[in-house]
């Protein structure tokens, strides 16, 4: 009744062209935007932000770069937390030797070099493909895991391996506590959405599709397969490593060589397979979903007065993954983004049957 | 042919590395002869988990991933159960477990999946890997349990009159060779000389026509999914006897993946060549490209095994993507 496009007439390519084309959905991101940015400060505990909001946000800035490459270029990988370790450790080692950089610069830094990283694991998929490719992301998986574990210099000499850094501080503005984080993060997020957004309605993004859809065809059409694919493995790394050095900087602080390890990888995996391959919003879904059904998982048997152990609170989420992926797979393969949109075409016709 | 250079080049320069540490006198023959026969049994186990990948592979066009977390099940299924009953009832109470996981796995996650693209059903294996991890643990609990198979793990001296001190070698490992080598001989029998074996090569080679001269598609997937949890069965006995059966067996998996790459597919000979390899290699590397990779970058320890395997296939890859044994595909529009 009250979501609908009637009336609402395109009077130039402006409008034609406009991201959200309907009225009612203009207004509901406003809406969303000025409640994240100014209510929610005022509404969540400290809690909350730190152990569901920001590792949602920067998860959510990993999972769109995972889904540029999995979900709108078809190339499979199981190793993005490696691009993710990428990032966190180019940004350790830019903050620590050229204190006088800015984070914002640092952070850019970091996203460039685990692009460049990206690109070169990313060549064999230009003769490889599917399950082929798994494996050889699975090899940049192990190998950074080892390099950052072994090589002296990336962690500063630390005797434990570990790394810790210092609290941002960038134009004056300290960001040491939740809010301040979160408020950062927010912002970054927001960035990394409008230009994936726009990347993937630009010839960039429609080479990647029919890429996706079919490498020979589009090859016959008169796109480069080697330009489409390593530059969605370069914008993709690009994200995640933005998303890693973030990770390490505002969520972890200090981290050991198997914080990026092989289940953050598989974990991004998830995120966009339940959120919805091929959609911005399905990052979002996935990465809230992702972060928030371990808390539930814990909360839930403790509220019930059921006590469960950690093993098997830990054990009981695997399974749950597990089943729930399958689950996914069969009955929505485009994820939870999909309810959404069906359910939005539910709202334009409602309270009417047809 | 020039196009075989690149692959002929790459072994030759694997030759070289593997007689390299001989040739120069960074380790006398003894140890360097031990360390090849360690290699080798490493490699026996991981062709073992290989096997399993092959083998579906093979009949079914799916990537398997959860063959670790089947190997994972399997082991702690038969250690826990041996705890109460004699081991022989307990391994074929496994089997029917195994066969049981078979027939639920095609229920439920292949058939309704059925010509999905291969990426869909890998991204579906690694669901059922997180699934039968946390079902395994939370069914048989999740601490380290050991598996008895009556062989003593008293390691042999053998060769001592060619090399000075002899050469160690552990009974487990070498029946462990023993069980894998008649493993191979059995099933190359059962898909050569059986009628269910003529069949799964038939649906191997093509599904539709398979089916249209009248072969159940859905049969073979079960009886394919039990044969690699028989496979996975065998592989978890042994590497739970040898490394107690623990959640690190499912990571095993992990190792088994370049196998198949650098051995192909399709093949069950590369299977087995390509664990050999790998074994041999990781081995290799670890105890003499290790040592100098340390020294010349001042590294904190060596640990190369971790990803020799894959930057091995990664090269492979490059070089010849359809691995030593696999079938050749070309794509045509």
């Amino acid at each position: 009744m009250f979501y609908r496009e009637n009336g609402q007439f395109k009077t130039g390519y402006g409008a034609d062209q406009q991201m959200l084309p309907i009225l009612q959905d203009r207004m509901l991101m406003a809406a969303l935007l000025a409640f994240a940015f100014v209510g929610v400060p005022y509404l969540i505990s400290d809690y909350l932000f730190l152990a569901i909001l920001i590792p949602f946000l920067i998860l959510t800035v990993a999972a769109i770069g995972l889904n540029l490459l999995v979900g709108y270029c078809g190339q499979i990988s199981l190793g993005h937390a490696a691009f993710m370790s990428v990032g966190a450790y180019a940004a350790y080692n830019l903050a620590l030797r050229i204190p006088q950089l800015n984070f914002l610069v640092v952070l850019l830094l970091a996203g460039l070099i685990a692009a460049a990283v990206g690109m070169i694991f990313g060549i064999p998929s230009l003769r490889i493909k599917g399950l082929y490719l798994a494996v050889a992301t699975l090899a940049a998986q192990f190998f950074m895991d080892w390099l950052f574990a072994r090589v002296k210099w990336f962690t500063n000499y630390a005797s434990s391996g570990s790394v810790s850094t210092a609290p941002i501080e960038m134009f004056g503005w300290r960001i040491d506590t939740p809010v301040h984080k979160y408020l950062f993060l927010l912002g970054v997020l927001v960035v990394c959405t409008l230009a994936a957004k726009n990347l993937v309605r630009s010839h960039v993004g429609r080479a990647w599709m029919a890429t996706r859809d079919m490498d020979v065809a589009a090859e016959v059409i008169g796109i480069r397969p080697v330009y489409a694919k390593l530059t969605a493995f370069a914008v993709s790394s690009f994200y995640v490593g933005v998303a890693g050095a973030l990770w390490g900087f505002v969520h972890l602080g200090s981290w050991e060589p198997l914080a990026f390890n092989l289940s953050l990888s598989l974990n991004l995996l998830f995120m966009i397979i339940i959120g919805g391959m091929g959609s911005l919003l399905g990052s979002y879904f996935g990465a809230a979903f992702i972060v928030a059904l371990p808390i539930l998982l814990n909360q839930i048997p403790l509220r019930l007065g059921i006590p469960l152990s950690t093993a098997m609170a830990a054990h009981l989420e695997s399974m749950i993954f597990g089943a729930l992926i399958v689950f996914f797979l069969i009955v929505e393969p485009r994820g939870l983004a999909r309810l959404w949109a069906i359910a939005k075409e539910k709202l334009r016709i409602w309270p009417f049957p047809h | 042919m020039p196009r075989q250079l690149p692959v002929i080049s790459l072994i030759l320069v694997l030759v070289v590395g593997l007689f390299a540490p001989l040739a120069t006198g960074a380790a006398d023959p003894g140890f360097w002869f031990e360390v090849l026969l360690g290699g080798l049994m490493a490699g026996v186990l991981y062709s073992l988990v290989a096997l399993g990948f092959a083998l579906i592979y093979k009949a079914s066009g799916v990537f398997n991933f959860a063959q670790g977390a089947m190997v994972l099940f399997a082991a702690l299924s038969v250690a826990r159960m041996a705890e109460k009953m004699p081991l022989w009832v307990a391994v074929i109470l496994g089997l029917v477990i195994m066969v049981g996981i078979a027939f639920a796995i095609e229920r439920l996650v292949l058939r309704p999946l059925v010509n999905q693209e291969p990426v869909a059903l890998l991204m579906a294996t690694l669901g059922v890997t997180y699934f039968l991890d946390g079902f395994g643990q939370t069914l048989w609990g999740s601490d380290i349990y050991e598996i008895d198979l009556g062989i003593a793990k008293k390691p042999v001296m053998i060769l001592d009159s060619v090399f000075q001190g002899g050469i160690l070698v552990n009974k487990d490992d070498v029946a462990a060779a023993i069980v894998a080598a008649l493993l191979v001989g059995a099933l190359a029998l059962f898909f050569q000389k059986t009628a269910t074996g003529r069949a799964l090569r038939a649906v191997a080679d093509d599904h539709q026509a398979a089916q249209s001269i009248g072969i159940p598609l859905n049969h073979i997937w079960v009886i394919v999914w039990s044969v690699a949890g028989f496979v996975a069965l065998v592989a978890g006995m042994i590497w739970g006897a040898k490394l107690g059966v623990q959640f690190s067996l499912s990571q095993v998996a992990l190792k088994a993946l370049p196998v198949v790459i650098l051995g192909g597919f399709t093949s069950v000979t590369g299977a087995v060549v390509g664990g050999l390899i790998i074994g041999v290699g990781e081995k290799m590397a670890e105890l003499f490209l290790g040592p100098v990779l340390v020294k010349a970058f001042d590294l904190a320890g060596g640990g190369i095994e971790n990803w020799f395997a894959y930057v091995l296939a990664l090269l492979f890859l490059l070089v010849r993507p359809e691995g030593l044994f696999g079938e050749k595909h070309i794509d045509r529009v």
